[in-house]
């Protein structure tokens, strides 16, 4: 029984350690803190790679185990998953994380798959002001800023972001990997575009006249297009 | 905003109300855009006017507003001894040489922000509020301790930025933090500003700045050299009438206490005198 929720393995990388999605979160984490404890000496040092798969795992819970790790001489530096709550607790902890595509025959559905708005309800955020230097906007679904969005600020969201002002921060649209995500503003010349895994710059062309324009993916590439 | 507390209406209802001195903190993020030298020229800049202002300079453990004030040699106590209880407030405050009305509470040397909390500052400055028309605070570089204690218990707060696009994103950050903080709209001095580069599109223009920032600009300050000059001699700008720079920070003042003065032509000095002489020269 033990062998199947905790799984640790020796990689190039470190030690990889993958917890059984389908467990209860309490058993994973009592399972492995004795797992370790019974090798203690042979794990000290190593630095780790948790893989969680399909589990949505919180900021709080990934914290916790990275604590536990630390009080065993161990560190956490990267998680891998499929969720991208997950994902999300990773980036707000300032781990790597690696997004995994979720499998469609994987038997858990707990984890936040591709993002349909009509189905979902309405996932998102409306923002109404100016997103200032230092701001940074997470969002599963869709974000809508009422205002500009300033140099230094970033917006990821898991669907499209529509600004209402100009843009000219770091923006990421179906930053799961949904290709068919748009960003849109008034003024659009952002520090950096990215949708799903593409990425762009604004061109360097200084007298350009504002105009409202739209970015999405065509042929595998970011195209921006006046917006009507 | 009101232009000044105490200014009695007509008719006199009840006793005079309690003067309400207003607290100024002057912050940047970034370091280095003259910060302390603002401080410093708006200080004497109000004193001028006959305002009574203290400057408190909340930098500890890098203090400097002392030096730029020339008074380094009259520290006693300072602002940690007060907050630690070590000297009486009034102990703490240096009166100006020339202007008495002027006081400067420096920071301590030998410590660290920690050493004040943000209720500190509170507390000190509303000892001090009574007695005092203007409390003028010099806020550290950065966004963490030192700058909160600075912020909490400013009135107005004027952000100093630099026509550079690295100045402007700091002030953008801290324009977001005092919004998060609920201090009212900040205000802006662009400082260091060269006329002449603005006009080749070398620098930044004030539209630029107000474009990202969309605060309101209460100053705009030219590069001058005699800045430096003067911060090193300990008499700063504004006691002087016969500078642009320090005629700027007297505006500031002015626009301080409600006035409403028309913005400097950014002219650097040379067309700027060129441009007085074309106009005697028209009026002959």
């Amino acid at each position: 029984m033990p062998e199947s929720t905790v799984a640790i393995k020796g990689t190039k990388e470190g030690l990889l350690i993958a917890l059984d999605p389908s467990e209860e979160w309490q058993v994973i984490t009592t399972e492995l803190a004795s797992r370790l404890d019974g090798q203690s000496a042979f794990f000290a040092g190593a630095r780790v790679t948790i893989d969680v798969s399909t589990r949505p795992v919180r900021k709080d819970e990934l914290s916790s185990i990275k604590a536990l790790l630390e009080r065993r001489g161990m560190s956490l530096w990267s998680v891998a998953s499929e969720s991208s709550t997950t994902i999300d607790s990773a980036n707000a902890l300032d781990l790597r994380a690696t997004y995994n595509a979720p499998q469609n025959n994987s038997l858990s559905d707990d984890s936040t798959p591709m993002f349909s708005a009509e189905e979902d309800g309405t996932l998102g955020v409306m923002i109404r002001r100016t997103l200032r230097s230092g701001r940074t906007v997470h969002s599963q679904g869709h974000v809508v800023v009422f205002g500009d969005v300033n140099p230094g600020s970033e917006i990821i969201a898991g669907g499209d972001v529509i600004v209402w002002g100009r843009l000219r921060g770091n923006v990421h649209a179906g930053a799961n990997g949904d290709t068919s995500a748009i960003v849109c503003a008034l003024d659009m010349t952002p520090t950096q575009l990215r949708i799903a895994g593409f990425i762009t710059v604004s061109p360097p062309d200084k007298r350009r006249k504002p105009k409202p324009e739209i970015a999405l993916i065509r042929d595998d590439q970011i195209v921006v297009e006046t917006w009507q | 905003m009101g232009v000044n507390a105490g200014v009695t209406t007509s008719g006199s209802r009840t006793p005079a109300p309690v003067k309400r001195a207003r607290v100024v903190t002057i912050t940047s993020g970034k370091g280095g855009v003259g910060k302390t030298t603002t401080t410093a020229n708006i200080g004497v800049a109000l004193a001028k006017l006959n305002q009574r202002v203290t400057l408190i300079d909340a930098d500890i453990g890098l203090r400097n507003l002392d030096i730029i004030m020339g008074l380094e040699n009259r520290i006693v106590y300072d602002l940690v001894d007060v907050v630690e209880g070590r000297c009486k407030l009034r102990q703490a405050m240096i009166k100006h040489k020339q202007l008495p009305e002027l006081y400067l509470i420096p920071s301590a040397q030998t410590r660290d922000k920690t050493a004040v909390s943000p209720a500190d500052m509170i507390q000190l400055t509303n000892q001090l509020r009574k007695e005092m028309d203007f409390i003028i605070i010099d806020c550290p570089a950065g966004i963490e301790r030192g700058f909160r204690n600075a912020i909490a218990p400013a009135d107005d707060v004027l952000i100093v930025t630099n026509p550079e696009v690295s100045a402007v994103r700091d002030a953008d950050r801290i324009i977001g933090l005092l919004e998060a903080e609920n201090k009212g709209p900040a205000k802006l001095i662009l400082n260091r500003v060269k006329g002449d580069m603005v006009r080749k599109g070398e620098m930044l223009s004030a539209e630029d700045v107000t474009d990202i920032l969309a605060i309101k600009i209460i100053g705009i300050v030219p590069e001058d050299d005699t800045v430096v000059s003067s911060s090193n001699a300990g008499t700063p700008l504004a006691l002087s009438e016969n500078s642009r720079a320090g005629v700027a920070f007297q505006n500031i003042a002015r626009r301080l206490m409600g006035e409403t003065v028309p913005f400097m032509p950014l002219d650097d000095s040379p067309n700027f005198f060129k441009r007085i002489a074309r106009l005697f020269a028209s009026g002959q």
